[in-house]
């Protein structure tokens, strides 16, 4: 987790971080699409593992998930993209538990820390039962665990959560699944009030963050931002993988 | 009860709320209220009152005599397929609705697979005058026609899944995933013992009614009760009062497809291994990189990878035997049951039927078999397998 570490002590602000589904659009593509996104200076990159049942995933996502599982994805396969993946770039893996679970958690940790992951997000593994069973085994490969806070959080559990915590807290802009609602002008009283909740980590916004001026809005509030659903629908729409990392990139960071 | 959910939402190794932090709030509302929501006594009231003036129960413990002469034993069938609207699944809508109205909620969404579900929520919500959307699967929607024609009518939106399978699995996700975008004013019924803590728990007690009667209407134990299994809901009914009488023997048959050799079967305890479907830990049809299996069954209610928490640890401690029938085994079995008793069973039911015929029996046994349900919905299936 250093580079991530590195990261966040380095750049106090507008850290930009693009989440990409690794076996999408073409299977192999996952080393082209982080590198092209580090040469156009995204800050970090979240690689989500597919699977099956995404509860937390809006459509967009769903459908980069079944679209690399129909390309034949597996982890086993990620891992070995993950080598050939520029390793400057903080790199932290977004998955569901289920896919970890059968894999095998420790052997699963083992092959992150080889490959330079920094960081893991798995929406579904209850706090209670990371503190229990897993935190050791985080530290000891050198992840650090990125939970999940919402407007709903209530303080004792946001004190509960920093105190797990190692790198950075990942604030969802509502309660919702990711990509749902356009723009995050909604929550604009709960962003304001991230940096007087007192915590010890930093906070990137992730969730809705489709434009220039929602990154912009989060970034006056917060460490950073995570874009997915944006980027994935942005993929699509383009041909050449590195040029499109390029304009949205750019796109992404103008105003 | 040693059977029963512990305080951290676990049956033995399985069960627990592998949720995202969003929907954290609505798990820990329910959580911290629905045991003292049941155990009050105005609700208990009216809860009775529905399943007595409107379901109809008790249901009739019926001796089944014909059936019981071609097995040379004596079989008793639990009538749920009398219950209003055909099926066991109205005493688990009716009570999560009076739950959800104590909870100040005013929307219900639900997932169905066969309709059952979808059917007796859509009632209960009419019943209570609440808004209902029922998710359910394309595909699900083409093979169970006539239910989703009742929900409508009973004032129901039933939304489409086209995600994944097209069946339970994916309207179950697709419920959840409205769950997140709609926490204050919603109320999710789940259908099944599946789902996160304090699910399996809630709904196994919504249904242990079924063997409260069973005990109350039987002179003696049963020797066996026999019941199908999909998440589980009518089993685990079934079973419940039953579980610490140790001598009664309880049997769950799942959904065998074509066969559990063939990759076309839904038979999960057969056939899966452990890992987190639905927000709890319990056996699940899965690769090897923990992609759920898409499962097959005839029957619609049964065309589920995963499985209750409860039953995967009644299964790993031995005090349930699990099994399985295949397709065509149903069908044998459900015509069986119209030509000896004149009852049309639910597919669903027929499994639990077709175990019959892989038993043996003494003359002095008393075998109870859960009627889950009332097979209306499955004519056009019973029509074309007999052409």
């Amino acid at each position: 987790m250093q580079t991530l570490k590195k990261v966040l002590e380095t750049k106090k602000e507008g850290l930009l971080n693009i989440y990409c589904t690794a076996g999408y659009p073409e299977l192999n593509d996952l080393p082209t699409i982080v590198n092209a996104l580090h040469d156009a200076g995204v800050d970090m990159v979240e690689i989500g593992i597919p699977y099956s049942d995404p509860i937390a995933d809006g459509e967009t996502i769903q459908q980069s998930n079944a679209v690399a599982l129909k390309n034949g994805i597996t982890i086993d396969l990620i891992f070995e993209q993950l080598e050939k993946c520029n390793k400057d770039i903080p790199k932290i893996i977004m998955t569901y538990f289920n896919p970890v679970f059968k894999y095998g958690l420790e052997h699963f940790c083992e092959q992150c820390h080889k490959v330079g992951i920094d960081g893991l997000i798995i929406p579904d593994l209850p706090l209670d039962l990371y503190q229990s069973m897993y935190e050791k085994l985080f530290k000891k490969y050198g992840l650090s665990s990125v939970f999940l806070i919402t407007p709903q959080t209530s303080p004792e559990r946001l004190k509960y959560i920093d105190d797990l915590s190692s790198t950075f807290i990942y604030a969802v802009s509502s309660s919702s699944t990711t990509g749902k609602i356009s723009g995050i002008n909604t929550s604009d009283r709960y962003l304001s009030g991230l940096k007087d909740l007192g915590l010890q980590h930093p906070i990137l916004v992730g969730f809705n963050i489709s434009t220039s001026k929602d990154l912009a809005l989060v970034n006056q509030h917060a460490q950073g931002g995570i874009i997915g659903s944006a980027f994935i629908k942005h993929l699509r729409k383009n041909r050449s993988l590195e040029e499109a990392c390029h304009t949205f990139v750019k796109q992404m960071m103008n105003d | 009860m040693k059977y029963d959910v512990n305080e951290q939402g676990f049956y033995g190794d399985f069960g627990g709320a592998f949720i995202p932090e969003m929907l954290y709030p609505n798990i820990q509302e329910l959580k911290s209220s629905y045991r003292e929501i049941l155990n009050d006594n105005a609700f208990k009231k009216e809860l009775s009152g529905l399943l007595k003036n409107y379901v109809g129960r008790p249901t009739p413990l019926y001796f089944a005599k014909r059936l019981s002469e071609h097995y040379g034993t004596n079989i008793y069938l639990k009538r749920e397929d009398l219950c209003h609207t055909g099926a066991h699944k109205i005493n688990n809508t009716l009570g999560q609705v009076l739950l959800a109205q104590r909870l100040n909620k005013s929307r219900i969404i639900a997932e169905t697979g066969a309709g059952q579900h979808g059917v007796a929520t859509a009632t209960a919500c009419a019943l209570m005058g609440l808004e209902c959307i029922v998710y359910m699967g394309a595909k699900d929607i083409e093979r169970q026609a006539p239910n989703v024609s009742r929900m409508k009518m009973l004032g129901a939106e039933v939304r489409p899944v086209h995600s994944g399978s097209k069946t339970l699995k994916d309207a179950t996700n697709e419920a959840i995933r409205d769950w997140i975008n709609n926490q204050d004013d919603t109320h999710y019924i789940i259908g099944s013992v599946v789902g996160p803590d304090p699910y399996p728990d809630l709904v196994t007690r919504l249904q242990a009614i079924i063997s409260e009667e069973i005990k109350k209407q039987m002179d003696g134990l049963p020797t066996h009760v026999i019941a199908c299994v999909g998440g589980g809901s009518n089993a685990i009914g079934a079973f419940y009062h039953f579980l610490e009488d140790e001598t009664v023997k309880l049997i769950g048959v799942e959904a065998g497809g074509l066969g559990v050799k063939t990759d076309k079967s839904a038979a999960t305890l057969a056939l899966g291994s452990r890992g987190v479907l639905h927000a709890s830990m319990s056996y699940l049809m899965q690769t090897s990189d923990g992609q759920v299996i898409e499962p097959h069954s005839i029957s619609a209610g049964l065309d589920y990878p995963g499985i209750g928490p409860l039953h995967a640890h009644l299964h790993d401690c031995k005090r349930v035997l699990y099994s399985n029938v295949n397709d065509h085994e149903a069908l044998e079995a459900a015509n069986r049951l119209m030509q000896l008793e004149g009852i049309i069973p639910a597919l669903e039911t027929s499994h639990a039927l077709a175990y019959l015929e892989k038993m043996t029996f003494n003359p002095t046994d008393k075998i109870v078999i859960n009627l889950s349900g009332r097979g209306d919905k499955d004519m056009s299936t019973y029509i074309n397998a007999a052409t």
